[in-house]
């Protein structure tokens, strides 16, 4: 029992990570309309950007965690950094196809073009050796029932308890979330509405790019930071965004959730080699059954 | 997977050299080019989308290499082993690619595209990590080694990478008359009617949905076939051979640059970009060194800038699709070569 009960807190854990990706993978695909093979590898970009800051800031631990204070602005420019380079690569390429009237697959390629190259000058700038933000070891705190959580592992699931509150008020007490989701809903509606909708991209480029560094952030502060980390994300977040739903922020979260739990949980019964193909299984058995997604619209 | 196989640069300042590496260049060329054309049979004719091609090379390089194979020794375990002929283990291959093929088809082709993507990406993922954890099943990570070669112990080992070469030119050429024979025909007809408008194949009579699965099995078998070429070619498969980046997006790249929706465009395709990919060692030594040891990476770069440009400016490729119309009419007869020039000339638009 415990022993499941310790695999459940991990799978929180890793569920928060690919949850935190998954809401702005989800957004950007429900307004975007297409699956954007680039946002595991802005994952590393994000990770990376924020550990070229850190390590130019002061960086002595604080408290129980691994890393300290700097960690915050570091992390702050980060999301801006990886929000702008995503809102800037939709104007260079993703806008013209969507003048030109492209197919949403067209797009997905071009986007898998631009993992490509993001992930080449990853490589170009920090080079191929896996670093760290900070050396040492995160004693494990004790929790009722023998349960033990690093301090670290904390920070995550509040951070990301943090990101879905922050984005339920975005998108549901603010003018550009009701934006978002009338453009999501029906863009040509949107557009004939008066939004405008172009306007509605750059931001959801921006806020999918912010999420998506955090999530990069959250899994380099408990992991190695590695040129190709982010990428070996990228399918989880696909699985939990197709279990919530495609466009659903809260599903995606729940996805991701159900995503991280089914992969660590399920140590208990087979090999630990094999957990990581646990959420591709997860997501055939969902798109045969319910490709719609937990909570998608019936029909 | 693709590295290993080219020459070491350094021996190419002699005529020899020269020799050598193109032996070697074309040879992958021609392997390459049958899984392009596999991928033109899937995506250039029908629209599916497949993101999944190194999952299809692998299940026909190991199906082959384990056919083919004497059963496993000491410190190796993998399944089978049956001393088989070649010719047995590339159709196998191919056998292999198109049931893969099938299997994931059943669930996913009726979805929208970009989910058959996703659940092809996973497959592939989903196979390297069973081969490298399942014990006793391939040999795991330490990979299948000395798998035989066609016609091996009938030719000297200094002249066997001509019977290599001859092979698979041969294999290629087989293929493109094969892919072109389908497409010419009414159901090729109706492959490029489902990618152009599938509703209005659908009102016409056809059912869709079939006509998907027979392409993307087709073109599996194909991929199955070319990933069996490839392990009998080098003679050692491991699981992380098989990667995204060169099994996947590498062809990917090859059929956008030649063009995709005509054999030509994919075999075009896959010569320039490999030429690029391939020929980037060869001018290594003479940049300089701090550019050179990022050369490798640098060229990464560019194989997604290449495919990037090609989608914006020229959405068509080198080699455009030919308008599928009568051969009788008049402006089948313009050749290849006129209709890059009518591009360059600015002729058509993108579309």
């Amino acid at each position: 029992m415990t022993e499941f009960a310790q695999l459940l807190v991990v799978g929180v854990v890793v569920g928060s990570i690919v949850g935190l990706g998954a809401m702005g993978l989800t957004l950007a695909f429900g307004i975007l309309k297409f699956a954007n093979f680039a946002h595991g590898d802005m994952m590393t970009l994000g990770m990376f950007l924020a550990y070229a800051v850190y390590t130019r800031l002061d960086g002595t631990a604080m408290g129980p965690f691994s890393v300290g204070l700097a960690m915050v602005p570091a992390m702050l420019i980060a999301m801006a950094g990886v929000g702008l380079v995503a809102a800037s690569v939709d104007q260079t390429v993703y806008r013209r196809l969507r003048r030109r009237g492209s197919a949403s697959i067209t797009m997905a390629i071009a986007s898998l073009g631009v993992a490509i190259m993001v992930r080449a000058v990853i490589q170009l700038i920090w080079g191929p050796t896996p670093v760290r933000y900070a050396t040492g070891i995160n004693v494990a705190w004790t929790l009722p029932f023998g349960l033990r959580m690093r301090p670290d592992q904390v920070l995550i699931v509040i951070a990301m308890f943090a990101l879905a509150v922050g984005l339920y008020l975005l998108l549901f007490k603010t003018r550009l979330g009701k934006a978002m989701r009338a453009t999501s809903d029906n863009p040509a509606l949107a557009d004939i509405s008066g939004i405008d909708t172009e306007r509605i991209r750059a931001a959801t480029w921006m806020i999918a790019g912010a999420l998506i560094a955090v999530a990069g952030v959250m899994f380099g502060v408990q992991s190695q930071l590695k040129f190709d980390a982010g990428f070996e994300f990228l399918l989880p977040m696909f699985a939990a965004v197709i279990l919530g739903g495609v466009g659903n922020p809260w599903g995606a979260l729940a996805g991701g959730m159900v995503v991280g739990i089914s992969q660590e949980v399920s140590t208990l019964w087979i090999p630990t080699g094999y957990k990581t193909a646990v959420p591709f299984v997860l997501l055939t058995v969902m798109l045969i059954v319910r490709p719609r997604g937990l909570f998608g619209p019936k029909g | 997977m693709i590295e290993a196989l080219l020459p070491v640069p350094t021996f190419l300042v002699s005529l020899s050299g020269v020799m050598n590496w193109s032996v070697g260049f074309f040879t992958t060329i021609a392997i390459l080019g049958i899984v392009t054309l596999g991928l033109n049979i899937q995506w250039g004719y029908t629209g599916v989308f497949n993101f999944g091609i190194a999952a299809f090379l692998m299940v026909g390089a190991y199906t082959s290499a384990l056919l083919t194979l004497p059963p496993a020794g000491d410190f190796q375990s993998y399944q089978l082993g049956l001393q088989l002929p070649v010719v047995v283990g590339w159709l196998g291959g191919a056998a292999a690619g198109a049931v893969l093929a099938f299997l994931i088809g059943m669930p996913t082709l009726r979805l929208r595209g970009d989910f058959l993507a996703i659940a092809t990406i996973g497959m592939a993922a989903i196979l390297r990590t069973v081969a490298n954890t399942s014990e006793g099943l391939v040999n795991r990570a330490r990979g299948l080694n000395g798998i035989p070669r066609f016609m091996g112990d009938y030719v000297e080992p200094s002249d066997y990478r001509w019977v290599l070469l001859a092979t698979c030119v041969v294999a290629l050429a087989l293929v493109y008359l094969l892919v072109r024979a389908v497409t010419q025909s009414p159901w090729g007809r109706v492959l490029r009617a489902i990618r152009d408008n599938e509703a209005t194949a659908q009102a016409a009579g056809k059912a869709t949905v079939p006509y998907r699965m027979q392409s993307f099995v087709l073109g599996g078998a194909i991929m199955g076939f070319a990933g069996a070429l490839w392990a009998h070619r080098v003679g050692t498969i491991a699981p992380d051979s098989f990667s995204d980046l060169f099994g996947t997006f590498f062809i990917w790249t090859m059929l956008i640059v030649g063009g995709s929706g005509n054999h030509l465009g994919a075999v075009v395709g896959t010569l320039v970009v490999g030429f690029f990919w391939f020929g980037t060692p060869l001018i290594q030594e003479d940049l300089p060194k701090a550019l050179g040891t990022q050369v490798f990476v640098l060229r990464q770069f560019a194989i997604g800038l290449l495919v990037v440009a090609f989608i914006l400016w020229l959405p068509k490729g080198l080699v455009p699709e030919q308008a599928p119309v009568s051969r009788f009419a008049p402006t089948a007869h313009r050749s290849a070569l006129d209709r890059l020039r009518a591009r360059l000339g600015g002729g058509e638009s993108a579309a």
